[in-house]
């Protein structure tokens, strides 16, 4: 009894494959992107766990050199022979792998080794098995997997010869010291102490890029499930005959319930493992250029291979079922109500009544006004996610409402009886094809948003780098001898210098970076400020003002006028707030004898130096101050490498993009295809009033077209809001700068033509299927006239 | 330091101290190292230095104080050195590793903390003229052996102490050869028994003004145990009329041990007496960090007619260190008064 209900079930599928392939990619689609971006995330994630977990970063105090360059290992002694309890650390790059060297009996950092029960030897590198690999004949590597991706960990001794390392990178403080010690500043003035809060989190730096990675996702997911709801909507519309047959010969309405939620339920998770398998393929291609932004961007090491982690395909699979079991429960619920003597007629589900437009106008009108409160009020990252939330979903509810009344202008404008039967016919069809218009919307829109800000970012970093990367050498020096006989030699040259000191300490509360600069030409040329008072660097130069990253005025709330105070005896007024795009901490500017009185024992570590012959001054720096070539940075390499950095992030969006328009151009193809059964009864007449087939098809191709069109017309602001939000709301909570908002027209242009062709390619297959509906089958529409 | 890094650290030693226990010490010396020869002439300043073509060496100073209000006190400072291969070498290359124990006993307290260095770097080692043994900022230092400062501190303690030699150097065994086991295991041992010591401790509750006496060993080896030897309790005992006695046993896994010792005069003469001449009987032990450990002796030298009970300053002199061992001050009555230290280890 129950195999031939099954039976019975099945052969909708049977007779409708097209239905039962939607049914299966769109939960396929939804799960793919979602639990493809949910693996990257994860690997990152667990990328910087373990790196954390190897390095205990963030964990201890740590000791660097003022400079930024090397510690010698003479200073080390000497810490330890005054009763500093500190262990080294050396950092060095072999082979692209980060080489931490540790010495084994004082370190307090867990190694992520030991626990192999095998003796670990001196000589040994310690590695995870990718890694381990790239270091084949650098040393003998021991295989550890908890040791972070892209590191090796060996003794200390081992690293200084692998690398030819001159001195140690850092020193981490212990946390027991003894009963007295001296002053850090009496045995090595020329380190600095880093407190272990002030380290930056590497997690908290990068959420935000993961939380956009999570947008993506989830948006792709409620496209995917728009397709799903619509099938299932459809196939139970469909089989309501089937259905009241079978409870009319006596199938119990029970048993007719579990058999369909069973059917439906392992029909969605077939679709849900091959949207995870998808996934995966989609996560471990773009892993590579994910990885290579966040280093760059963050310096964080993410594994570059993939690892099959529950936490992503699990949840994949368990929201794609909930999805499915969300849109199933009222369907069944319906069938649980269905008299079993009720008429078999298919309804046609898709002509939605008005009212069911009026409740989704409400909808969208109280989440627009929300959104409306949020832009008003609301504060921090939540605020201005939900304020994205309520904007993108509003205006989706929104969609099929407006575009109805869109049509109807039309409609009446028209002229002709064919052009006004095509108008009044869309807007007949537009409750069918909603869900999928919504989908459209939601995907040129998040487009437009999203590569506007990527390109307002770039165009202003852009413009931030050759700001700040105006000299063309960079030198660092390690020595307060070096950095005078550097001074001594570019004077003498009579070149531009531009000296740097810095330190790292607290301002306002804040963990903040104090340089002190010599102001010249390259600062008053190129700083561009977000906000700056008269005569700002003549303030500055004589020490009378300073100057803060606007990171530090928002989150200090400090502006142009008010006072910071950089020790007890000094407070400055603010003469300007300049746009600082490359680092998440506080700065303060500070002219060089304003510095000298703060902290008088330093000395400027690095140098900009303007030269029109960098090659040559480059090898004269080396020859005459004998600084190494690594000491020495030419600019034009950096500008490069962070473009570089940019190209990749803008890969990662551009392959988001275009995925999830694909994801929306397949919900317009299922919507119509799945259409276009019901469609024959109304096209019928028309056909029999003399339009031939072939223009029937070029109408529903032109139909599919003035939708995606009218779609884009309302995508377009929608998308310059999201990208208002995102640049003037998200990055102020994440990062805390505010980034000018550029328009791209010729870009939004391209992207509507994407989005009118993806139309027209989705409606192609059912547009030409209309054109081969065999006359016969017209016809039978008037013989079955009921 | 953590577990991990420990297990680590614990692997680089071939000697394996706390992996193996103290057993360990009776593992095999790789064939590189030189082992002590019977009848080899100490001399000096040179040999208060390192020998680092032998295994392991310490400068080992224990020392019983007292302060103005009559409270006894103990004091150890003890700088290890332990070979990964014979032989010295600069920077982090070098094998020779440097720990050092420093304690304080108070009748109802004890202090414990260590250092860890590497060779080669300066961060630890031991000049033999001008004597010089150092790790971190601790060091046991002087013009010559005989007038020496003594600098260490933890967490919760710190001493700074002066030293006076008031007596010659004494060797044990054969002229400073001592043999620990019936293999014929053996060390280069001597002592200086004869410091005056005076200076501050450094508790928690304030600085104390102490004086007393301290006794520095020096020994080094290759391999000092056999490999049937689990631990060792070694006593060094001051006693009221000015003679001294170092006696120790090693316990053997299968029960017996084999002791060993030396009498001092109270003007330096010694006399080295042999297995079996030294008895030392457990009479009471204590329940010490999870295990039971004896904390008074009777201990009996006949040919010096000493039939003497050895008690425990404070029995929770425990030094839970990465390499645990029990030592501590000791108070001597019987046959002799007197003040001493015992070590004990191996006790598991």
């Amino acid at each position: 009894m129950m195999r031939a209900c099954l039976g019975a079930l099945v052969s909708h599928w049977r007779r409708n494959p097209v239905q039962l392939f939607a049914y299966l990619a769109g939960l396929a689609l939804a799960t793919a992107l979602w639990s493809g971006v949910q693996a990257i995330n994860s690997e990152a994630r667990n990328s910087y766990d373990a790196a954390a977990a190897t390095l205990s970063e963030g964990q201890y105090d740590q000791l660097v050199a003022r400079s930024g360059g090397a510690i010698p290992l003479a200073t080390y002694v000497a810490l330890r022979r005054s009763g500093w309890m500190v262990s080294p650390m050396i950092e060095a790059e072999v082979r692209g792998v980060r080489l931490i060297g540790v010495d084994p009996l004082t370190t307090p950092v867990s190694f992520g080794v030991g626990d192999t029960g095998a003796a670990p030897e001196l000589d040994h590198l310690f590695a995870n098995a990718a890694t381990a690999r790239r270091l084949a004949g650098v040393a003998p590597v021991t295989v550890q997997e908890t040791v972070g991706p892209n590191m090796a960990i060996g003794d200390i001794g081992l690293v200084q010869r692998l690398s030819g390392a001159a001195g140690l990178t850092r020193l981490f403080v212990l946390p027991d010291q003894p009963v007295t010690r001296p002053a850090l500043q009496d045995v090595a003035p020329g380190l600095a102490l880093q407190p272990s809060g002030q380290q930056a989190d590497i997690g908290q730096l990068t959420d935000s890029f993961h939380l956009n990675l999570t947008a993506f996702g989830l948006l792709s997911f409620a496209v995917g499930l728009f397709i799903v709801h619509s099938t299932i909507g459809l196939a139970f519309e469909q089989r309501r005959g089937m259905i009241r047959t079978l409870r009319s010969i006596g199938v119990p309405l029970r048993g007719l319930v579990v058999l369909i939620t069973a059917e439906m339920l392992f029909l969605a998770l077939v679709g849900a493992a091959l949207g995870v398998v998808l996934g995966y393929v989609i996560a471990a291609l773009l892993l590579p250029d994910v990885a290579a932004t966040l280093r760059g961007l963050y310096g964080a090491e993410v594994s570059g291979t993939l690892q099959l982690r529950a936490e992503w395909w699990l949840s994949g699979l368990a929201l794609a079922l909930l999805g499915t079991a969300a849109a199933l429960a009222g369907r069944i619920w319906q069938v649980a109500r269905m008299p079993v003597l009720a008429s078999a007629r298919p309804r046609a589900w898709v002509m939605a009544t008005a009212a069911r437009f009026r409740v989704q106008s409400a909808g969208a009108v109280a989440l627009l006004a929300v959104a409306g409160v949020l832009f008003a009020v609301g504060d921090g990252l939540l605020a201005a996610f939900a304020l994205l939330g309520c904007l993108l979903i509003g205006a989706a509810l929104a969609l099929p409402a407006l575009a109805a009344m869109v049509l109807s202008g039309l409609q009446h404008r028209a002229r002709g009886p064919v052009a006004m039967w095509f108008w009044a016919d869309t807007r007949q069809q537009l409750p069918g094809l909603s869900l999928a218009l919504m989908a459209l919307l939601l995907a040129v829109s998040a487009n437009i948003g999203v590569s506007t800000m990527v390109s307002s970012f770039r165009l202003t970093f852009v413009a931030f780098l050759d700001q700040r990367l105006a000299p063309e050498l960079f030198v660092r020096v390690g020595s307060k001898n070096e950095s005078a006989a550097l001074r001594q030699l570019l004077d003498a040259r009579g070149l531009e210098v531009l000296p740097l000191m810095s330190t790292s300490t607290r301002v306002a509360g804040q963990p903040v970076q104090v340089y002190g600069i010599e102001v010249g030409p390259t600062y008053r040329e190129n700083w561009a400020f977000v906000d700056a008072g008269a005569d700002m660097w003549d303030r500055v130069q004589a020490g009378a003002a300073a100057v803060v990253n606007e990171q530090l005025a928002r989150r200090a709330n400090l502006w142009v006028g008010d006072r910071v105070t950089l020790s007890p005896d000094l407070a400055l007024p603010i003469a300007g707030v300049v746009g600082d795009y490359g680092n998440p901490l506080g700065q303060v500017v500070v002219a060089a004898p304003v510095y000298a009185t703060l902290y008088p024992d330093d000395y400027p570590g690095q140098f900009g130096i303007r030269t029109s012959t960098p090659d040559a001054l480059r090898r004269a720096i080396m020859d005459s101050v004998g600084l190494p070539d690594s000491a020495i940075i030419d600019q034009a390499e950096i500008k490069a490498l962070s473009l570089g950095v940019f190209e990749r992030t803008f890969t990662v969006t551009a392959v988001l993009n275009v995925l999830t328009l694909g994801v929306a151009g397949f919900a317009i193809l299922m919507s119509l295809l799945t259409l276009a059964d019901l469609r024959v009864p109304q096209l019928a007449p028309v056909w029999a009033l003399g339009l031939t087939r072939r223009t029937l098809g070029r109408l529903e191709l032109a139909r599919a077209v003035a939708l995606a069109g009218i779609v884009f017309v309302c995508a377009l602001p929608l998308g310059l809001a999201l990208a208002w939000v995102l640049l003037s709301r998200v990055n102020v909570a994440a990062f805390g700068w505010q980034l000018p908002m550029f328009l791209f027209p010729a870009d939004y242009g391209w992207l509507g033509a994407y989005a009118l062709v993806a139309a027209a390619l989705a409606a192609a297959w059912p547009a030409w299927r209309l054109m081969r509906t065999p006359p016969a089958r017209l016809l039978k529409v008037f013989a079955h006239e009921r | 330091m953590n577990v991990r890094a420990l297990a680590l650290l614990l692997c680089l030693w071939p000697l394996t101290l706390a992996a193996q226990g103290f057993s360990g010490l009776g593992s095999q010396a790789g064939d590189a190292f030189a082992n002590p020869v019977c009848g080899t002439v100490l001399t000096f300043p040179r040999d208060h230095g390192p020998h680092p073509d032998y295994r392991i060496e310490w400068w080992y100073l224990t020392a019983n104080l007292r302060g103005a209000d009559g409270t006894d006190y103990g004091l150890q400072w003890t700088l290890f050195r332990s070979a990964l291969r014979p032989g010295e070498d600069t920077g982090w290359a070098s094998p020779q590793i440097w720990f050092g124990h420093a304690a304080i006993t108070t009748p109802d307290r004890h202090f414990a903390t260590e250092r860890f260095a590497r060779g080669g770097i300066g961060q630890a080692g031991v000049t033999a003229d001008p004597f010089d043994a150092w790790i971190d900022e601790w060091h046991l230092s002087g013009t010559d052996f005989d007038r020496l400062d003594l600098v260490a501190q933890g967490p919760d303690f710190a001493y700074d102490m002066a030293l006076t030699a008031q007596g010659p150097l004494v060797f044990h065994g054969d002229n400073g050869f001592s043999v620990k086991s019936e293999q014929g295991q053996a060390s280069y041992y001597y002592s200086q028994p004869f410091y005056r010591i005076e200076g501050t401790l450094t508790l928690p509750h304030g600085d104390v003004a102490v004086t007393g006496t301290a006794w520095l060993d020096r020994e080094w080896s290759s391999q000092p145990l056999s490999e049937d030897q689990s631990g060792w309790d070694w006593f060094s005992l001051s006693f009221d009329d000015g003679t001294k006695m170092m006696g120790f046993q090693l316990r053997q896994t299968d029960g017996s041990a084999f002791g060993s010792g030396t009498w001092i005069e109270a003007d330096g003469t010694t006399h080295a007496f042999a297995d079996e001449a030294m008895t030392a009987t457990p009479l009471a032990t204590s329940a010490v960090a999870g295990r039971e450990i004896p904390t008074r002796w009777r201990v009996t030298l006949p040919e010096r007619g000493v039939d003497v009970t050895v008690e425990a300053l404070n029995t929770q002199a425990w030094m839970g260190l990465t390499v645990p061992y029990w030592e501590g001050p000791v108070r001597i009555s019987g046959s002799h008064g007197g003040v001493g230290y015992l070590e004990m280890t191996g006790y598991e």
